[in-house]
């Protein structure tokens, strides 16, 4: 019998900025949509965050950070989980980001960006067609 | 009694006869919604008349500009005296860049300076930090000595122009720098105007820039209070504020019950720990509202907010003078009302907030500009954002007359409604012993999270509109011209750094920051040895480490 | 490779003390994906090293932030730490938030410090069923002391004492817990007592209403008389520091009793005697379930039962009289 697998996400602040509306937000919303999710706070270190992701064994992180720092932790974020074996996990990325940014990001391997107005919907079912859930 | 019994029983008759005939039409034409509420979710009727306020005492709840309870303003000439303070928020890149653009925005008419400092500078963290990378420059300016501080100041008179500096845990320390520079300017430190926000108590509950534990942060805060009250009378040594609390996601009945209790504790903090009398200090109390996207909610709360810290100030705490029950605040229009998506009608918006703003009565007000959900404001974009408010001031009339709405049936109606709801959380939080308890089991942090949610619920199911975004929404990408601050910026100001650690008398530095320790430990007013600190040029970082070897690192308990 | 030496390499892996490996396998027993027990019975043998401590209290008191204070505390002394901190699911959307690992954040980078968060996922008694498997990978990586944060669900962490050698459990003054305290699960499964936030009025209250229940008690086992220590709340700063430094030892001290004492033999035999059954359970119940599912046969029973035309205990018995052919009863 084919067994549902839970699909555990990880939400983390890297950087300074301690603005988490959004992220709690998003938190409680894939917590009622059946998510099993790890919050880490703010204020997190790109290896903090890496680490802990694989500890969770978590199947995405989402990073999210309105200070304009994201260019360089996001990256770090992945290039840390690529260091300890862990690339197969998605991480995806949302707050204030310029859509300038957006080829770096993808090029350092943030495979989605969600910006202010974004709905929970659309995140969701990003989520749904590229991770599971 | 308002209303004679008289005028009622007309009104009543008037308004049944009405109500039969919204019955009537209301059957063959239903309304838009179900419900019509505030952008809070409060439930508003479709028509207000005297008996809403049959209940109001005119002396004691409404009465004149001037006179407790102050409703209508502290002041009894409003703003013909005197028009609010343009006070437009701004910092970006290293000092000589806000440098130039203060210079700017006081040659365009801005009346008051407003500082907006970069992560690490808000943590207390130098440029060269591991923790600083990536963060400088970016969201306001880097300061990590007094000589950037010099450099922020340069050509500004700091005993002819206030400033206000947006900074929490390390408030001291930039007010050290402020004091030091004012005296470099020759000026007179008792004659130097300005507010530090300083409000650590919305920071654990939620703009999250903490360091330091509650009771600690709070005795750093007393201290700023006591000095100022006696050495530098003109400055506000704190901002309670409620700005944040509203872009957490609260509601405006909980900005304005979480900052007034706030308010409550920092006086009690003072009293207390200081000994001193509400007197002495209580006139330099200032506030800050959010003035958020519903037009009379935000007017209404304002004056609540004025009716409430008098009556708070008079029976609470006793104040016998009435500079003690005014609540003078400054507003800044709701960042989180914003939107990305088509940034043009974000003009509007701001000038709809302002409006609300100036009709709610505030002392000073900053205008968003209409690209900062994307960047750093661009100068054309913080220009037409101050000419927002210069405009309303000069074109609308509405600075003509003081306190305009007073006496309407909505908006009277509304003042007591966000009073008597926010009194209710007041003696909720008493009941729990204070808002430091309230904070650990938290309480406010909850409610927040929880009208944040149901307000994104409401979003997605479209009960609540955001124009733009989840109607008339369109493919078309509005393209505003974005700020970018140059990565180059972090390197150079390192460098600078390195400069001023290398030509500085390192003894100097050590012996202050230990003479700032003892006096911690001592429980002094940590006041007089951060300036000495400064002076020496010790780093912002040098002076927070030893807060947070004193005092601890606060760490965020994560309430869900 | 074989099923068998794949197994063995995880196995080894685990041994060594590798995260990813280890936190999948947690996560594959808590999808009960199959050939995660093959992996499970490869480290068994290995497991029973550890000394198992459960930290438990209602909502609020403080459980997690005692847990981060307790891990750098066996940090000082060179323990490594294991921490399983365990939240509830939501019972309608079978979602969760575990946020318990905030509070231990800053241990992230430390290689000596593994924190895992589970959901209850529908378990009652505050604890994942994963929970025991959890621990025994968990021990089998090495680590020194494994910590299990419980869901503050009042009476219900009695389950905890079915895993942990030393329960210890925190009550906050003012609180209600003076009535917790009351509730004789709670005074029954704890080692230690923890009064957490001790300088918050009612704090010498709660203590002396301890002390008079735990003189009530007929007796200790081991003498061992579960002592009360008292934290304030502070953060990080040398108070709190020694306070939770004097709890590490006390935790330490339990063990040591059940170590000379012949209790420690006797919590094992309890924990495998639960373990067995457990097991047991699951290897007849879930193949059952699961034939009378894919036959249909559930089905048919539920309706059969809602339409009255039979009663719940009569199928039952006669579903395991068909499985059960060749036990005697």
């Amino acid at each position: 019998m084919e067994k549902k697998r839970k699909i555990r996400i990880m939400i983390a602040k890297p950087g300074l900025d301690g603005h988490d509306r959004g992220a709690r937000i998003l938190a409680r919303f894939f917590r009622d949509a059946g998510y099993e999710v790890i919050y880490t706070g703010c204020h997190q270190t790109p290896e903090q965050i890496a680490q802990a992701a694989i500890q969770e064994d978590v199947d995405l992180v989402g990073l999210s950070c309105l200070s304009g720092a994201h260019r360089l932790l996001f990256p770090q974020v992945v290039s840390q989980l690529k260091a300890h074996g862990a690339e197969d996990i998605t991480v995806i990325g949302g707050g204030i980001i310029p859509e300038q940014d957006f080829p770096l990001l993808a090029e350092a391997g943030i495979k989605a960006i969600f910006t202010p107005g974004a709905s929970l919907e659309s995140i969701l079912q990003w989520v749904l067609d590229n991770v599971g859930g | 009694m308002y209303y004679s019994d008289r005028l009622l029983l007309e009104s009543k008759s008037l308004t049944d006869k009405w109500e039969e005939e919204v019955r009537k039409i209301a059957a063959l034409y239903p309304d838009q919604k179900a419900r019509f509420s505030t952008v809070s979710d409060l439930e508003i009727k479709r028509l207000y008349t005297p008996e809403d306020i049959k209940d109001l005492d005119f002396t004691n709840d409404i009465g004149v500009p001037g006179e407790f309870p102050y409703l209508r303003g502290n002041q009894p000439t409003g703003y013909r005296g005197r028009y609010w303070t343009f006070r437009m928020f701004s910092g970006m890149g290293s000092a000589e860049d806000t440098n130039r653009r203060w210079h700017l925005l006081l040659r365009e008419g801005n009346t008051g300076l407003s500082a907006a400092f970069d992560y690490p500078t808000l943590m207390g963290y130098d440029t060269d930090s591991p923790r600083a990378k990536g963060e400088c420059g970016k969201c306001g300016v880097a300061i990590d000595t007094l000589e950037d501080f010099l450099a922020l100041v340069e050509g500004i008179p700091l005993d002819k122009v206030t400033t206000s500096m947006t900074i929490n845990p390390p408030a001291t320390v930039l007010w050290a720098m402020y004091i030091a520079a004012a005296k470099r300017q020759g000026a007179a430190v008792s004659e130097i105007s300005g507010t530090i926000q300083n409000d650590m108590l919305k920071e654990f509950i939620a703009q999250k820039t903490f360091m330091c534990p509650p009771e600690p942060s709070i005795k750093l805060i007393s201290d700023t209070i006591e000095f100022g009250a006696k050495y530098v009378p003109r400055w506000n040594p704190i901002s309670i504020s409620g700005y944040h609390i509203r872009e957490a996601g609260s509601t405006a009945v909980q900005e304005l019950a979480f900052t007034i209790r706030d308010g409550i504790e920092y006086v009690e903090d003072v009293i207390k720990r200081k000994g001193l009398a509400v007197d002495d200090f209580a006139s330099r109390l200032s506030f800050f509202f959010n003035s958020h996207i519903d037009f009379f909610e935000e007017i209404c709360k304002m004056r609540a907010a004025r009716r409430m810290w008098a009556r708070i100030m008079k029976e609470r705490f006793k104040a016998k003078n009435p500079r003690s029950l005014w609540m003078r605040f400054h507003t800044q229009t709701a960042g989180c009302s914003l939107t990305a998506q088509q940034p043009y009608n974000n003009v509007v918006r701001t000038a709809l907030e302002a409006l609300a703003a100036v009709l709610g009565g505030t002392q000073s007000l900053h205008t968003n500009s209409l690209d900062e959900v994307l960047c750093l404001p661009s100068e054309h974009a913080v220009e037409i954002a101050l000419r927002t408010q210069q405009i309303i001031a000069e074109e609308t009339g509405v600075a003509n007359t003081i306190d305009p709405l007073a006496g309407s049936y909505f908006v009277e109606n509304l003042t007591n409604r966000l009073e008597a709801d926010a009194w209710e959380y007041i003696s909720r939080i008493d009941g729990m012993g204070g808002m430091i308890k309230a904070i650990e089991l938290g309480f406010p942090q909850m409610e927040i999270a929880d009208a944040a949610y149901n307000y994104q619920r409401q979003l997605a199911c479209k009960e609540k509109i955001m124009v733009g975004v989840n109607k008339y929404a369109t493919d078309e990408r509005q393209q505003v011209p974005l700020v970018e601050i140059d990565d180059r910026i972090e390197t150079e100001q390192i460098g600078r750094l390195s400069g001023v650690k290398r030509r500085r008398d390192w003894n100097a530095v050590r012996r202050s920051l230990a003479d700032l320790k003892s006096a911690l430990m001592r429980e002094d007013n940590v006041m007089p040895h951060c300036i000495e600190a400064v002076e020496n040029l010790a780093t912002l970082q040098e002076i927070c480490d030893v807060y947070r070897e004193v005092f601890g690192q606060y760490r965020d308990p994560g309430i869900f | 490779m074989t099923a068998s030496s794949n197994d063995r390499e995880k196995a080894n892996k685990i041994r060594e003390g590798d995260v990813r490996t280890a936190s999948r396998l947690i996560r594959n027993l808590e999808d009960k994906i199959p050939e995660a027990k093959t992996t499970l019975k490869h480290i068994f043998r290995h497991t029973g090293k550890a000394h198992i401590i459960g930290i438990t209290g209602s909502p609020g008191a403080g459980k997690s932030t005692i847990t981060d204070a307790l891990i750098a505390a066996y940090r000082r002394e060179g323990k490594t730490v294991g921490v399983l901190a365990v939240d509830p699911s939501s019972p309608f959307t079978g979602g969760a938030i575990l946020g318990d690992r905030i509070r231990m954040q800053r241990h992230a980078e430390d290689p000596g410090v593994f924190v895992r968060s589970l959901a209850t996922r529908g378990a009652l008694g505050g604890l994942s069923n994963a929970v025991g498997d959890a621990i025994h990978v968990l021990d089998a990586m090495g680590k020194d002391k494994i910590i299990i944060e419980t869901v503050g669900t009042g009476q219900q962490e009695v389950e905890i004492i079915n895993y942990a050698h030393t329960v210890v459990v925190l009550l906050v003054p003012g609180m209600g817990d003076e009535i917790q305290a009351l509730k004789a699960g709670i005074m029954e499964i704890a080692d230690i007592f923890v009064i957490n936030k001790a300088d918050r009025p009612g704090a010498k209250q709660l203590e002396s209403i301890i002390s008079s229940l735990l003189d009530m008690a007929p007796g200790f086992p081991g003498g061992w008389r579960p002592p009360t220590v008292k934290v304030e709340n502070v953060f990080e700063s040398a108070p709190f520091n020694e306070r939770t430094g004097e709890l590490r030892e006390t935790i330490d001290k339990h063990y040591q009793l059940l170590i000379e004492s012949a209790l420690l033999g006797d919590h094992l035999k309890r924990k495998t005697l639960m373990e067995i059954q457990e097991a047991i359970r699951m290897a007849i119940i879930e193949p059952v379930l699961q034939d009378l599912t894919r036959t249909g046969r559930l089905e048919e029973m539920t309706r059969r039962i809602m339409n009255k035309e039979a009663d719940p205990y009569s199928l039952a018995e006669e579903a395991a009289g068909s499985y059960l052919k060749n036990i005697p009863r």
